[in-house]
């Protein structure tokens, strides 16, 4: 049994050590937000956060993350259904209308709080550098507009 | 008693989100406790406060919530938010309190197909369904006028409907449509009302936000690989990896004590391995002995295939259009220009891979799947259990792409075998990215020739054409391929509106083992970059400009040329660009639609393409949903070009070799053009679609761009296999 810190709340799991934490969060633990695209960190689908960062989930062991703070999708804001407690990336993504399948954009939205958590007021170029993320539906455009709204929305809270 | 249908619509927990005002959808994620209830005899009763149904389309809540009920899948194109929309515009209620839930199939086939069509694709939700939702829609609104004013001892007449109330003129007195909504349902007018026309629309045309989209930024909408069930297992599969080869034998023993493992059970031309997570499946499946005969393919190689289909270039094809004899007007012409194309076999590589949930017992069978043909999956699920397919239901979820690639039932086959030999236990197969890719029903590869004559002035006076594509009709629909003609392979050539004064356009089909069918755009994917870069190349033989060019043989065709000029404006034509940069063009109707794009192009001295800049010009003659028109023109771009930078399936020993993203590359957002939509619309009668349009285009708009940068003309595919360098 391992121990698993996820959204602020601990978890037992029962999964081998190897497991990555993808399968561990959809599987043992039901958050079926982060999603499988690739299994090989190509599609940036599984992002999570670990401690804060970035971090495909996909061939990270269940063994190497036990003593990290991990948020996922479900729990990068606060209230999930209240949009007014949403994250500024969600409510830029929602007013940008970006999503299109959406089966990307989970991991898209991650990837883009940690950017903005580091860096307050991108450029274009470093959304070109950090956002590798595939989106099959070509939501890109709208995916960069979104991070440049949400980046006015965190400086207005 | 199983009772795994009301499990499921549990499970598919409605939530609403107030996002400025509007009430929208939200899928919830199951909670792992829920638990089994009996199933309701009619399983579509509407679990909305005071849910009362006015038809099979609408519901109505005692708070004026309208559930509306969407036949099609919505896949990323909208429909869940303009099928609805359509409904509404009739309706006249509160579009603020629509909601989107999907259509039973089952309920379909019991009820003498009462949604119509159910399959998702051809572009065709709008314009195949846009008449009978309006009436949907308008019928409700009547009967509800009906019930108000017989409660008020009026005539229906002196009573209107207006966001979701319904009014009697002249008393002034109101009565919301939740109050009157059971009445109505029991209304039976004396004749249907007629529908509005596109003048009298108050709703559509006007942008939208999409009711999927709260869901799909907080992780709760559930796409097919999302579902979870109690006692739920995952199954991870594998198939023979040469196409019509067969499993041969499989060591379950050595893997049966691994954590979590359940069992092997065997699918067609495969075997699955189902365990308690997904990961517990794969793992087991990786290290499971397998042997496989491989069949009769193993040794066929794409070198092999590219000569099949260039030597069919050298054959008499089938006729599929001809005016006067082309062949002997060539012989007299002043120029003659000739080019062959070649394009590859391409994946549809989805984002989300494919999957799907069954669970089979005595009494039913139930699937969770996002297809794009849930009627399809369920008369296969039907077929292959041999029960009644009124005891087999289909949960259409979300799907993570769909592009034509979640029609042909492959998934459901596998999904029900395993879950049949699963003792009534749900099964979630899943299937990883490799066995995706290399298992995909793939783009058609195909080789195009042209030959034409110009005349003293640069005017086209012969036109031959030779396309040898191999076959999705063949075996999608068989009877559908007259006289050696597969109609989806010529869309673009056989019809084309060039007045190329005597032409020929010839057609041959060539199948090979490999698995082929419908890729977004289908026969547009191919034909328009042969067909848009070989107007190009005539151009350049004619000495003319390339849109002036297409304007003198398209002189009779209004529409195309409403198009080609609304682009070539709006992108500036001809506008300087420093040396390294050009514009290209191309212009090609599919499903209905007329699209013209202009692409700016940058190439570097060692040959490094970057697409700046693409305009879109489109005449999908009516518009309900303003943002999916551009949302779709960016989408199409943006799939069309990462085929044309990228794509290719190669065929080595039999087997695709492409398994993943790093073999098989896709588009990412620093390569993204910026892309503008510009609507040029002829209105009317036309209704064309807008799904896969915008796709072949792209192709032949950036070639030609390169072009003219590098003088290098590309007529094979993808751009990564060319030196691109220029000096």
């Amino acid at each position: 049994m391992a121990t698993l810190r996820v959204n602020g709340k601990t978890y037992q799991v029962d999964a081998e050590p190897g497991t990555p934490l993808l399968w561990v969060l959809r599987d043992s633990l039901g958050l079926t937000g982060t999603k499988y695209g690739c299994g090989i960190a190509q599609c940036g689908a599984c992002t999570v956060h670990v401690d804060g960062r970035a971090t495909r989930s996909c061939v990270l062991p269940l063994s190497a993350v036990l003593n990290n703070d991990i948020t996922t999708i479900e729990g990068l804001s606060p209230d999930i259904e209240d949009p007014y407690m949403q994250h500024p990336v969600q409510r830029a993504w929602i007013e940008h209308d970006v999503p299109q399948c959406g089966y990307c954009q989970s991991g898209q939205i991650m990837a883009a709080a940690a950017l903005l958590a580091r860096n307050r007021n991108p450029s274009d170029n470093d959304i070109d550098r950090e956002m590798t993320n595939i989106c099959r539906c070509g939501t890109y455009r709208r995916i960069r507009m979104a991070i440049h709204r949400a980046a006015e929305l965190s400086k207005k809270a | 008693m199983s009772s795994t249908h009301e499990i499921s619509r549990r499970q598919f927990l409605i939530s609403t989100a107030a996002v400025g005002g509007a009430l929208v959808l939200g899928f919830h994620v199951p909670s792992r406790t829920a638990q089994a209830a009996n199933v309701a005899p009619q399983p579509w009763t509407p679990p909305v406060e005071g849910g009362q149904e006015v038809n099979a389309w609408l519901i109505i809540g005692s708070d004026d919530t309208v559930i509306i009920r969407v036949a099609q899948s919505e896949m990323g194109q909208g429909v869940f938010t303009s099928m609805p929309m359509l409904v509404a515009e009739e309706l006249e209620c509160d579009w603020k309190k629509v909601r989107a839930e999907y259509a039973s199939a089952n309920r379909s086939l019991r009820q003498n197909r009462v949604y119509q069509r159910m399959a998702t694709g051809g572009s065709r939700a709008v314009r195949a369904s846009r008449e009978y939702l309006q009436q949907a829609g308008a019928s409700a609104r009547a009967r509800l006028i009906a019930a108000a004013a017989q409660q008020w001892g009026v005539p229906a007449s002196e009573c209107k409907a207006e966001n979701g109330t319904v009014v009697h003129t002249a008393s002034g007195r109101k009565v919301n449509y939740g109050a009157v909504a059971a009445a109505a349902a029991g209304v039976k007018l004396d004749a249907e009302p007629a529908i509005k026309k596109p003048e009298q629309y108050t709703l559509l045309g006007k942008p939208q936000y999409r009711l999927d989209v709260p869901p799909k930024v907080n992780g709760t909408a559930t796409f097919g690989i999302d579902v979870r069930l109690p006692d739920m297992l995952y199954a991870s599969v594998m198939t023979c990896p040469v196409f019509g080869g067969k499993l041969k034998s499989h060591n379950f023993d050595a893997i049966k004590s691994m954590p979590g493992v359940k069992a092997a059970v065997e699918i067609p031309n495969g075997i699955a391995v189902v365990a308690d997570s997904f990961w517990r499946a794969k793992t087991a499946l990786e290290v499971m002995p397998i042997e496989w005969d491989l069949g009769a393919h193993a040794n066929v190689n794409s070198a092999d295939l590219q000569k099949l289909f260039r030597a069919g270039l050298d054959k008499e094809g089938v006729v599929a259009n001809e005016k006067g004899d082309a062949l002997t007007a060539l012989k007299s012409a002043a120029k003659v220009v000739e080019a062959d194309y070649e394009v590859p076999y391409l994946a549809h590589a989805t984002m989300e891979p494919m999957n799907c949930t069954a669970q089979v017992t005595p009494e039913r069978a139930d699937l969770w799947l996002g297809t794009q043909n849930p009627e399809g999956a369920l008369t296969a699920a039907a077929e292959l259990l041999g029960v009644a397919p009124d005891n087999v239901y289909v949960h259409t979820c979300f799907l993570g792409g769909g592009f034509g690639r979640r029609f042909y039932n492959d998934d459901v086959k596998q999904a029900v075998t395993i879950a049949k030999a699963m003792a009534g236990k749900p099964v979630n197969m899943i299937w990883t990215r490799e066995e995706d890719m290399r298992h995909d029903f793939y783009r058609p590869m195909a080789a195009i020739r042209f030959r034409a004559g110009l005349d003293a002035n640069g005017v086209p006076v012969a036109y031959l054409n030779r396309s040898v594509t191999h076959s999705i009709l063949s075996w999608v629909r068989p009877d559908a391929v007259k006289s050696g003609i597969d109609s989806s392979s010529v869309e673009g050539l056989a019809n084309t509106p060039y007045a190329f004064g005597q032409y020929r356009i010839e057609h041959l089909i060539q199948n090979t083992h490999v698995p082929v069918g419908f890729w977004r755009s289908v026969g547009g994917s191919q034909n328009a970059f042969a067909i848009e870069s070989f107007m190009d190349e005539l151009a350049h033989a004619a000495g003319k400009d390339p849109v002036e060019f297409r304007r003198m043989l398209l002189k009779d065709r209004a529409d195309w040329l409403l198009v080609l000029d609304t682009m070539a404006q709006k992108a500036n034509w001809g506008k300087p660009l420093p040396k390294g940069s050009a514009q290209g063009v191309a212009i090609f109707e599919s499903y209905g639609s007329v699209m013209g794009q202009i692409a700016e192009v940058s190439v570097s001295k060692k040959g490094e393409v970057r697409v700046e800049h693409v305009v879109c010009a489109v005449d999908c003659g009516h518009v309900v949903n303003p943002r999916t028109i551009e949302e779709q023109m960016e989408s199409g771009v943006a799939y069309g070009l990462t085929s044309l930078l990228y794509g290719q399936i190669s065929i080595e020993k039999g087997r695709v070799a492409e398994g993943n993203f790093d073999t098989y590359q896709m588009l990412r957002l620093n390569a993204m053009p910026e892309v503008e939509t510009h609507l040029a619309l002829s209105g009317g009668d036309k209704w064309g679609g807008i799904g896969e349009p915008s796709v072949p285009t792209i192709l032949p708009a950036v070639c030609n761009a390169i072009f003219r940068i590098t003088g290098k003309r590309i007529r094979s595919l993808p751009l990564s296999s060319h030196d691109l360098s220029w000096a």
